[in-house]
């Protein structure tokens, strides 16, 4: 180690992998994953959002799952949580829909109206 | 880098180990890929928790849920349930105790809402071997501040401030050694980290180095710079395996990223770092026997002075500094000393780690700020005495400490307060005894620890601890004579002033310390030949309650020795003459109608 920055630059990459651990993420994007929505293709909604946030190194987005909400017939789905903010429920999602929702939402804060169950019903 | 969305937290600390916690992480890792989700949750294998009372344990993030004795078994269940659906296995959970409501995650814990961790503050939250995992909580920040920013006399300030004081036991001022350290003239000095953590019961520093063993690292390097050492030395026992394995791990990967070895920071300053394994001898935690053993003699003391800081190790200026109070150092320099200082009390600054065990519900280790009461410790973290029994007596200190009796437990924990009500701080093991245990067979415990780990380098404490031995086995047997008590005394104080080192000026205070505050039980076992707790077997006699006793004859069918004898449907007896006091009988009789006084 020759310098300060050297020791910076590894504890910034280190904190990447940390992070979840270290302090509660801010944003959560939670997906229903009981077998109503695994046999609806919960799964591949998951692995999108987090290939999607992985790739767009969004360090404050927690993905995590979560059980039946009740709404079987609306599955896949997913929950957006942001701070400050009431959550959002995305329905009948699929890969590219959770992709767009982490473009849209997560990044730039702009609801993606036509998957919101409140479009839907 | 890859991204997990799920971190699995795994204690493999020696606790968890040993009740099975590497067996947990195979069968995690198995099952993740059988699931194909091992690309998303990653599993990590990190330090102490502290609850080892419920280990193995198990924390998965990002929720934080927190699982306790979890088995092989288990693990499907947290995978299938938690991990692929997302649904908290509350079965699993934390058992909550008493008033606790069903909680999911740690902090909110009765056991670790009161505890502060500073010197414990990455165990159980890094991989303690990853050197990444520790700089990303900021570790090596403190070195790199103290090389670049502050000279060693600064360095000195900055803990003198703090008001740090060593936690090994005696609770010398940080500061001040490290100052005899740095005015010592010498053209090599050294430092050495003291992680012969001999207290039976005791497992704090085992603790720290397991989880965090960089934290011991940096902060030898930055005593290394205050005093102007470029060679430090961990001591350890060898009966710490995983401890040592990852000291090592830690040492080789520090190397690697030039944190320790020539020129770090490109300061020019030059610090490395080696293992040194002690056999277990209790006199080597004591600092010039370990010296001594670190340059391949016998682990016997030195008289003082010269003291360490002007003649230590090689005859050279070494200061020895404990593995708790090391890993306070990195904190204080990057938090800054007022921090530091404003927990804790007047002069017992910051916190102290303590091992609890004993007769305790949430047996384990917490680290609390200074000045919180022993009432606090025991009842609202440690969750007070199990089966409903009564609080005795806490013994603090290990075999230097004494006990301190049910009527003191509001004292304030500092060392000053211990040492003022005859115990003593110590390394930090805590042992809760209640109302089965006898206060007399306590103090022949640790003596007997004492006097088979006296170097035998000094006559009051080769011959003096064995005279008092004696005396207390006597009197435990029930052969106790009118005058042992003052002799004990008598011998104690003697051998307090006589010993050549540590271990021997205090192994008397268990006895003196249970005199002081139990002589009615030794009164009682010398004079009744009676022991009040109903633990010493010589004075213990069993008998039959023949209003209780149904006259089954199923007492004198397990009695190993044909003591008990009777007719059918009428009330047995036992034959104190025979009985050897086993207490077969008393385990098998289903009505209550044996008793033990």
């Amino acid at each position: 180690m020759k310098s300060l920055e050297e020791l910076a630059a590894i504890r910034k990459k280190a904190l990447e992998d940390i992070d979840l651990r270290k302090k509660g993420t801010e944003k959560r994007v939670v997906v229903g994953m009981a077998t109503c929505g695994i046999s609806a293709g919960a799964r591949p909604v998951l692995s999108a959002f987090v290939d999607e946030v992985n790739k767009r190194g969004l360090k404050d987005v927690a993905v995590t799952q979560t059980g039946c909400i009740g709404l079987c017939r609306y599955e896949p789905i997913a929950e957006v949580f942001l701070p400050g903010q009431e959550k959002v429920t995305y329905v009948h999602l699929d890969a590219e829909k959770a992709k767009r929702i982490v473009a849209e939402h997560l990044v730039n804060g702009n609801i993606v109206k036509e998957y919101t169950i409140g479009y839907e019903e | 880098m890859e991204f997990f969305r799920s971190h699995v937290l795994v204690c493999g600390g020696t606790g968890c180990t040993s009740s099975g916690s590497h067996k947990v992480i195979e069968k995690f890792e198995e099952e993740l890929k059988n699931k194909g989700l091992d690309k998303e949750v990653k599993v990590v294998r990190t330090g102490c928790f502290g609850l080892c009372e419920a280990g193995p344990i198990v924390i998965v993030y990002p929720e934080g849920a927190y699982y306790n004795r979890i088995t092989p078994a288990d693990v499907p269940e947290i995978v299938e349930e938690h991990l692929l659906k997302g649904r908290i296995v509350e079965h699993l959970l934390h058992k909550p105790h008493g008033d606790e409501e069903l909680v999911t995650t740690l902090n909110e814990i009765n056991f670790y809402k009161k505890q502060t961790r500073v010197a414990l503050r990455n165990c159980g939250v890094i991989d303690p071997e990853k050197i990444d995992d520790y700089i990303g909580f900021d570790g090596y920040k403190a070195l790199g501040k103290c090389l670049t920013e502050y000279t060693p006399e600064q360095v000195i300030d900055v803990i003198a401030k703090s008001g740090l004081r060593g936690r090994g036991g005696g609770g010398f001022p940080t500061a001040t050694k490290w100052k005899f350290g740095a005015s010592a003239k010498a053209d090599q000095k050294y430092v050495i980290c003291n992680a012969d953590e001999g207290d039976p019961g005791a497992f704090m520093d085992r603790s720290v180095l397991e989880g965090d063993p960089h934290s011991v690292l940096e902060a030898m390097a930055i005593a290394g710079y205050a005093i102007g050492a470029s060679q430090g030395y961990v001591y350890v026992r060898a009966e710490y395996p995983i401890a040592v394995q990852r000291l090592q791990i830690a040492i080789d990967q520090a190397r690697e990223y030039g944190l320790l070895g020539k020129d770090i920071f490109g300061t020019g300053f030059d610090f490395d770092v080696e293992i040194r394994l002690g056999a277990g001898a209790f006199v080597c935690g004591e600092e010039t026997a370990l010296m001594e053993s670190i340059e391949g003699k016998r682990g016997e003391p030195r008289p003082k002075p010269p003291f360490p800081a002007n003649k230590g190790l090689f005859g050279k200026p070494t200061i020895v500094n404990n593995v708790e109070t090391l890993a306070n150092i990195p904190v204080i320099i990057n938090k800054g000393p007022e921090w530091f200082a404003s927990m804790g009390t007047e002069k017992s600054k910051g916190t102290k780690v303590f091992a609890l065990g004993g007769k305790i519900v949430n047996t384990g280790l917490v680290e609390i700020p200074m000045g919180t009461s022993l009432r606090e410790i025991i009842y609202d973290i440690g969750g007070g005495i199990p089966n409903g029994k009564k609080f005795k007596a806490a013994q603090t200190g290990g075999p230097s400490g004494g006990c301190i009796p049910a009527s003191l437990i509001d004292t304030k924990i500092d060392y000053d307060n211990l040492l003022a009500i005859g115990s003593m701080m110590g390394s930090g093991g805590l042992i809760v005894m209640d109302e089965d245990n006898c206060m007399v067979d306590v103090a022949r415990f640790f003596l007997d620890f004492t006097v088979d780990e006296s170097c035998g380098k000094c006559t009051p404490c080769r011959v003096g601890t064995k005279r008092m031995l004696e005396i207390l086995e006597r009197i435990v047997a029930g052969k106790g004579e009118e005058g042992d008590i003052e002799k004990l005394e008598e011998l104690g104080e003697a051998i307090k002033d006589g010993a050549l080192c540590g271990l021997g000026k205090t192994a008397p205070n268990p006895v003196l310390s249970t005199i002081k505050y139990f002589r009615d039980e030794y009164e009682a076992h010398i004079r009744e030949k009676r022991c009040p707790a109903g633990h010493c077997q010589a004075l213990l006699n069993y008998s039959i309650i023949p209003t209780k006793c149904k006259g089954c004859s199923l007492c004198s069918r397990v009695c190993p020795v044909g003591a008990i004898s009777g007719v059918v449907k009428q009330p047995f007896t036992i034959d104190h003459s025979k009985c050897i006091k086993c207490g077969a009988c008393m385990e098998k009789c289903k009505f209550g109608a044996i008793e033990k006084k």
